[in-house]
Parts: structure tokens; sequence; C-alpha cells
């Protein structure tokens, strides 16, 4: 039986990263997946073409906004065909990337369905039919996740998930977002943006749960003026489809109209880790309650020869997450003391505005007790954000009331998502608002506002007013 | 003179270490604290460094060796320091280049000498022998305690391989994925990762290390002492001890199971709650407690007090009795020197300071913080009260430096404003001595054959009886109360 001293088992950007580095380190690596060519959900229908479109969603939106600077353009008409080409370049760009750096670093690439067969073998059903079996020193797991289901709700062309979503096949006229997370949102965003009447329902009491609320509200507002309607603390009671669509029942205290007609529905409500077929039970793994593989700090399994990575080992269910995972059990299988052990995991919203965040909450500080302050910075204070015509935003941190070190930070606004990269290095270099307060940031620029928070910190922020509290009576 | 330089206690139950590089050779010119090998133990690895200046004059250990406690590592010409500290400097750049190269040679695998590659690899049957944790319960994802962490022994980095060739560690305890996976977000250790792996790669716990940045950032620098401490300080201590209750007082045995009496719930400590746990258990435990009372009429003073109010608070601040009590005690400590001291056990010396500075206890949200007021015999009450005032509130907006809660000479408690009346407060170590001060009651003061109302302040100072003596603390708080009776003691005495 032919062998390699390492099998990844999916190649999203957990599994490339590991065989990339793993081959890099000299050992002889051997990647599996089901696609043709690499790249995960994430590359072929997740971050990269959902990017795609939102670039295209806020193109279209600054279209519209440009009346308000002089400069009107006629509407604009919509190629669907060329914009589905479009995301198609770029998702294909990226992957046969991919596919040439793992031919490069002599990475063998099988397409096909992994099936352990026991703790250090596998057999992989070909795409192209006929079956491997392989034997193996390591394997990493990283099968990644799907999304979840409502299995209430019927098989129809008209009931989509993310994927389907993303296939763009038609602008419905009347969409229906089930889950007001970030997938719900960024995918309601562009449909919203093509000309749909978006509404969305999400069971919880507000969009975005978990996220400090001061980062969600400046979204939320934008979002009333894109979107048809949101309804919280509501939820799909019925869905069946008619002949001209879909019918809804909507339950929730402020529904005044609980039967609705729908062209579309995109279900929203969260992913679930791939481990069906996966063939754990030759081995020790046992997933946990929600389906993840349990792991050590290096990614280990209850397996010593499996590590597992990314989605499939658990939240938060993120690309940049699952490739340091996938880089620290290498190195551990390598020989090295490495541990998964970051300060900061940013998470980013790509809605317009975006959100992100690093590092502590302020409501997971909240959770636990934990002593914070917080110090913000406004956008409407903010040159840059005023000549982009958005001052929708909010800069701020959540420092250490002793030490005045940098535990979190959270924006909203046009481009969080890039300016986050400061707020993790302050955080894992463990910089304290002082150090922020005194590193110059270019001007006119986004980024000032983190400094500027720094310093509101101080009550010297030059473009706000607000100096230290006023002394409380002693 | 030569000097044998032995292999030192490495800690706890271990005995032996295995010689992973030798970093000097015959000839060559170290430096006291100079590292001479390195070493792996199964719980860490770290340098053994020079104990003294010399030449070396033989190695007697080699890459590979296993050696015992004891055992010596190599002979060094202890004379040959003098000359050497004369000796050229090419000679110490030699002999610096050769550790750097050494040092190189670990950290580049591709120069590693080929004698320096580790055994085949263990075949996959005799890795099984490793038995997996099982799935661990509840609260693994949050922070290991010590005895967990030294099963995260330190794999090196080695030459590449056409394999992975060393086996990884032991398996670490399971991460409870029911949980967040990023449990200590927002508590990691105040260090770049380079230094945290820096320590993994050392064996240190780097949650354990003093930082000496801004904010108690954990620097290379202070991992790398902290690991040579552990070798030549602390010789016999385990690496990886339980911090010994602070001054040395009895182990603090587990807490019993409240569940048998009643619903219980828990909330972590705040890091405020915690200096002061640490702080008073170690007061407690390292100093011998007297508390004495005394009381002092206050009736003059509060009509001064009331008189003089208005002036004060154009000023900008409030006089209160507390304002005036520090400058009371700023007299006293000039007038009674051995109170504005510290006790130097090891030494066995009084250590008395010639600046006096009174620490303030400021009852705040989030509990006890004593800021200290600097120079208080230099300053006037006024002065004092403006300053106070605003120490104070920023203790309580959170706003006060860490430096502002340093270095305070005696500390005055000032409970009378919650009702409280006699109390015996802790001397914060290395202060000898406390200052309570309760609520001013009136009461009927017998004179002149006949019951008049006055106002009483009640007083109490508790101090460190290795320092000061009973007779010593009567006069002192004896004093106190005359200076509040007739504050014209300050300028005629303090």
């Amino acid at each position: 039986m032919p062998s390699t001293q390492l099998v990844v088992i999916g190649a999203g950007p957990g599994g490339y990263a590991a065989a990339f580095l793993a081959a890099d380190l000299g050992m002889e690596v051997v990647l599996v997946d089901p696609r043709p060519v690499p790249g995960g959900v994430c590359l072929h229908v997740g971050c990269i073409p959902s990017k795609a479109l939102l670039h295209v969603a806020k193109v279209l939106d600054e279209s519209h906004a440009a009346a308000r600077w002089g400069v009107t353009f006629p509407a604009p008409s919509i190629d669907l065909n060329r914009i589905r080409a479009w995301k198609q370049e770029v998702v294909d760009k990226q992957t046969r990337g991919l596919l040439e750096l793992a031919k490069r670093r002599k990475v063998t690439y099988l397409q096909g369905h992994a099936r352990l067969t026991g703790p250090r073998s596998v057999v992989v059903d070909r795409a192209s039919g006929g079956s491997e079996s392989l034997d193996f020193q390591y394997g990493i797991l990283a099968t990644g996740s799907e999304p979840a289901r409502i299995p209430a709700f019927p098989e129809s062309d008209r009931v989509m998930d993310s994927t389907g979503a993303l296939e763009l096949e038609t602008v419905p006229e009347r969409l229906l977002v089930v889950g007001g997370g970030y997938i719900g949102l960024e995918l309601g965003t562009v449909y919203a943006a093509l000309g749909s009447r978006v509404t969305v329902v999400e069971m919880l009491d507000g969009i975005l749960p978990g996220v400090d609320r001061d980062l969600v509200r400046p979204l939320a507002k934008r979002l009333d003026g894109l979107l048809k309607a949101v309804h919280t603390g509501t939820k799909v009671a019925e869905l069946t489809e008619t002949k001209k669509g879909l019918r809804v029942v909507l339950e929730g205290s402020g529904i005044t109209q609980p039967e609705r007609e729908f062209d579309r529905v995109l279900v929203s409500v969260g992913r679930r880790p791939n481990t069906a077929g996966l063939g754990l039970e030759t081995t020790h793994i046992k997933p946990d309650r929600r389906g993840f593989i349990p792991v050590d700090a290096r990614r280990r399994t209850a397996e010593p020869t499996l590590f597992a990575v990314g989605d499939v080992a658990g939240e938060p269910m993120l690309a940049h997450k699952a490739s340091h995972e996938g880089r620290t059990a290498v190195e551990a299988i390598h020989g090295q003391p490495v541990v998964f052990d970051p300060a900061a995991i940013p998470a980013v919203i790509f809605t317009d505005p975006e959100i992100a965040w690093a590092g502590l909450t302020e409501s997971q500080a909240a959770e636990r007790g934990r002593e914070v302050v917080v110090s913000r910075f406004p956008w409407g204070a903010s040159g840059r954000a005023t000549t982009l015509d958005r001052p929708d935003g909010v800069t701020k941190l959540v420092l250490d009331p002793e030490t005045e070190r940098v535990l979190g930070v959270g924006i909203c606004g046009t481009g969080a998502g890039e300016l986050i990269a400061e707020g993790v290095l302050a955080i894992e270099m463990a910089a304290t608002a002082r150090d922020l307060e005194q590193a110059i940031h270019p001007h006119p620029t986004l980024s000032e506002t983190v400094m500027e928070a720094a310093a509101a910190f101080f009550g010297t922020a030059s473009h706000i007013y607000r100096p230290r509290k006023p002394r409380p009576e002693a | 003179m030569t000097t044998e330089i032995k292999l030192p206690e490495l800690g706890e139950n271990i005995e032996s270490a295995e010689v992973l590089s030798v970093l000097v050779s015959a000839g060559d010119r170290v430096e006291k604290d100079q590292p001479l090998i390195e070493l792996e133990t199964d719980k860490a690895t770290a340098e053994v460094p020079s104990e003294t200046a010399g030449v070396v004059k033989e190695v007697r250990v080699k890459q590979g060796d296993a050696i015992s406690v004891g055992q010596i590592i190599l002979i060094l010409d202890a004379e040959g320091a003098g000359a050497g500290t004369a000796a050229n400097e090419d000679e110490e750049a030699a002999a610096a280049s050769k550790t750097a190269e050494a040092k190189a040679s670990r950290e580049e695998p591709e120069a590693a000498p080929a004698g320096s590659e580790p055994e085949s690899r263990p075949e996959p049957e005799a890795e099984t022998g490793a038995a997996p944790e099982p799935p661990a319960g509840s609260g693994n994802g949050k922070r290991t305690p010590p005895q967990e962490r030294e099963t995260e022994a330190p794999a090196r980095v080695h030459p590449p391989e056409p394999t992975p060739v060393r086996e990884p560690a032991r398996p670490l305890k399971l991460v409870d994925t029911d949980r967040e996976v990023v449990g200590t977000i927002g508590d990691v250790a105040p260090a770049a990762p380079s230094v945290r792996r820096l320590a993994r790669e050392l064996g240190i716990d780097v949650t354990r290390v003093p930082g000496s940045g801004p904010g108690g950032r954990i620097s290379e620098d202070d991992v790398k002492a902290f690991a040579r401490r552990l070798l030549s300080h602390t010789r016999g201590a385990p690496l990886t001890a339980a911090a010994p209750a602070p001054g040395g007082g009895p182990a603090v045995p587990d807490l019993p199971d409240f569940s048998e009496w009643g619903e219980t719930e828990r909330e972590p400590a705040t890091k405020v709650r915690r200096v002061t746990a640490q702080t008073m258990s170690l007061s407690w435990n390292v100093i011998p407690h007297v508390t004495q009372f005394d009381r002092a009429d206050i009736t003059e003073l509060e009509a001064w007090r009331k008189r003089y109010g208005g002036k004060v608070e154009r000023a900008g601040a409030k006089l209160t009795v507390t304002a005036i009590a520090v400058k009371v005690l700023a007299g006293a400590l000039k007038v009674f020197p051995r109170f504005n001291a510290s006790y130097d056990a090891r030494n066995e010396e009084m250590v008395l300071k010639h600046y006096v500075s009174v620490g303030v206890a400021v009852d705040t949200e989030r509990g006890l913080l004593v800021p200290v007021l600097r120079d208080v015999d230099r300053k006037n009450i006024t002065e004092i009260a403006v300053e106070l005032e605003d120490l104070a509130d920023r203790a309580r907006s959170r706003k006060i430096k860490a430096e502002e809660l340093q270095g305070g000479n005696i500390n005055l408690s000032n409970l009378g404003g919650l009702g409280t009346t006699y109390f015996s407060p802790i001397v914060a170590w290395p202060q000898v001595a406390v200052l309570g001060v309760g609520r001013a009651e009136v009461q009927a003061v017998h004179t002149d054959g006949e019951f008049v109302p006055r106002l009483i302040l009640p007083l109490a100072v508790s101090y460190d009886h290795r320092a000061v003596d009973g007779a010593d603390a009567a006069r002192f708080l004896r004093w106190i109360a005359e200076a509040l009776e007739q504050p014209l003691l300050i300028a005629l005495e303090g």
C-alpha cells in the first residue's frame, strides 16, 4: 500500500496552509479534497466570491450617493451574467494559483472523498472513479463546515443557502433572509443593492448576536435605508411553496402582518462542522455535542497521529483562524514547541459599513466581570471619514484600567476590516494606550481614529472635546 | 587557582539532564554568568551560567551526554581571569563570536553538524505507547495549572529531514470545544507572540515571568533572565513550583464543598482584589502586629476647620479631617523617625527614610486603593487637601497611575465617614505602622468638676513590633492626639 508522511484532508484555508508549510519543512504531503482545485468553502463559495459581489454592491451604492457630491450617473444597468462571470474569474484566479503553488511544492493533490480506516490509514474515493488506499504517519483533518439547514423547510430551488445565493441565478423581487448573522447581512446587502426588496428575520433580540451593540448601531441605521425590513425576535413559523413563490408565516412580537409572500428565501442560520463519512468511528476521536472534533492546544485530537484544524475543530469558524491552526499543527508534528494561543483572532463583517473587532469585546468583559475601560472615537470627528461622506463609524479600544494595555479593539465603519490589523498587532504585542497615542498615524486617514481613540483615553484627543470627567463630590 | 564548575540543582526530582550543546571550549575566556552549556531536562531547556570569570581549562562533557547533579562540567582557571580582564579585545571578540556561533548552530538547522542529528525516528508502534488523554471535562479551555504545563516539554527545532523526525511532545489535555475556543482571550500574558514562543522553547510558563516593560510587558530579556534565575538562584527549587503562601505562611487547604449547605456562585477576583489579597497576606504573615488605641479631643479643631474651610474650598478642595490628619502624621514622623522606616530582616537593619510620604486609603468601586502623597512635611494643609482630593478622585475614576500607588512610608485609613469608631488596621509591608481614624462623636467629658460636651476622635495605630515597641507607639499616638488637639505642636516640633 502506498504511504506518505502527512495526509491533509480538506484543502480549505486550514488544509492548504498546513500542506504547504509541511512541504516547505521537507515533509512528503498528500492533500485530499472533493473539489478539483484547492480553496475550500472560503475561495469557492465563501469569503472570496461574496467579497467580489459586495464590491459590486458598494460601487452601485456609491453611484447613487455621488448625486450628493454633484455627480449623477444614469441608472445602472445590471448584466447578471457578466457579474456572475466576473465573480467566477476572481475565484478561478485564486484557486488556480493555489493548485500551481501545490505543484511547485510537490504536494500531491488528490480529488476525492477521504474516509479514515484507522488512525494511520485512509481510503480516498476518487472523483475520477475508483478508490485509493494510503498509509500515513500523521493526518490533519481540515474538513470544514457546511451551512446549517432548517429541516422543516421544503426542498426547493427557491430556498437557498449561502452557496446557492452566491450562484446569483436571479435577482428575486422579494427576498427573505432567515438569520441576521454576518452571512445573511452580507448577502442580503448584495441582493438589496442589485434591486431585491430584502426582509431579514432574526430569532434573537438583535442582528449580529454577540457583537457589541455600539458597533452594530451605525450598520443597523444604514440597513434601515437599504433593506425593506429587519425583524428581530422573530422566527419563521411556516414556509410552504406555492405556484408563484413562497408563503411564509412569521411569528414575533412586532409582526402585525404574519403572512407574507416571497420569491426566494436565503437560509443563513449558522454552519455546522463536517465529520459525516470521515470514518472517525475507526479512531478514538469522538465529536462533541455540536459535532466539533476535540483537540488540544497543539490541535492534536484524541488520536495521537491525527490533528484537526479549522471549522471542524471549533469556533470561531474563520478562515484565518483555520490557517493559523493548520500551521500550528504542522509545526507541532515537526517537533516545534508551538501551541495555538492567539491573544486576538480578528473578526470582520463585510457589510457597509464594515464591522471588525479583535481581542476582548466589551460584552465579553461584562460577561466575565473583567474590569475594563472603553475609549471611543466617533468617526464624525474624522477628517478622512468626512471626505468619504461616511461619518457613520466608531473606533473603540477596550483597555485594562491598571496597566492601560490594549485588550480589545472594535471598529465600525467603511474599511474597518483593513483597520483592525493594527488592533491585532497592538493586542498581540501587549501595547498600551500610550503606545498607540504616541505612534504617528498618517493624515488624513481612517487609521487616525485608532490613535485618537487612544488619546481620548487620556482626555486629549485633538478632534473631540471630552475632558476628563469633573470630580465627583468627595 | 582552578574552579570546578558542577551541574547545579535543577529542580525537584530532576537528577540528570542531557547536554544539548557545549557553548565554550578549552582556552575560552568566560565571564561570570556567561552560559557554558545548554541542557535539556524532561521539563525544560536551560543554560548553565558560569559561577565566576576565568579561562576554560578543560571541558568534561560533550553534546549528548547525560550528566547528573553535582557532576563536573568543566574546569575553570579563575586566576586566568585576572590576566584575562586585561586581555586584548580580539580575544574577547573571538569568544563572543564563538558563543554566537554556538547559538546560531542551534537555531539554524542547516548549520548543525552531522553528529547532532537526532536518533532515527521512533517506529509507529512505539508511538502508540503514548496513550492519548481522554477528552477532558469542563474548564480545560482555561489556563492549565502548573503541574499540567510540565507536559509541555519543549521539543526543539531540529535539522530538517525528509521525515517529521521527532515525535511531538506528549498530547496535552483536549480543549473543551463546547466552551469558547480561546477562553483566555483578554487575559493572555502581556508578551509578544515571539516572546511567548521563546518561553515555550525554554520550557517556561510565560505567565510567571515578571514583565519589565510598560503595563508589565514581558520582553525576550525578561524571559531569559527568568530562565537564568531559575537555574542559578533558586537551586533546589522546582522549576514549576506552586507559589508558596506569601510571607511563608501555611499553605492554604482546598475550600470545602459549600453546595452541601446551600447555593453559591463564583465571580472572578478583580485585579485590585487579587493585589490586596496578596499584599495583605504578606503583611499579616511577615509582620508581628500590635494595635493600640487613643482618642483626641477635636472640639477646637472642628471649630477651626469650619472657620477656615471656605478658604481651602476656594483653593479647590474640601478641608477634611483626613487632610489635617495627614499633616499631623507628617509631623509625627519627623518627631518619631523610627515610624518613618522599614525593617530589613535579612540584614537586621532599620531603613530610616529622609523623606515623608503618606498613603491614604481610598474606598473605590474596585476596592481599596492607597494613593500616596509625597513630601507632605513640606506642604501645607491646603495643598494636601487639594492633592488628596485629586488623587482620591482619580483613584475612583480609574485614572490613577501605578506609580502614584507606590512608595508610601505610612498609611492612613479614615473609616470615620462610614461610622466606624475603633478598628485595628493592617500594616502594609514594608511600612512599619498605619494610623486608623474613626468617626468623631460628641461625648460628655468631665472637666473642672463638670461634664462638658466635647467632640472625641477615635484613633488607632497598628505597628510592626520588630521595628517599634509598645512604649514608642504609645508616645507616637499620644503625640498625634495632642497635635490634633493643639495643632501648634506641628509647628513647634514637627
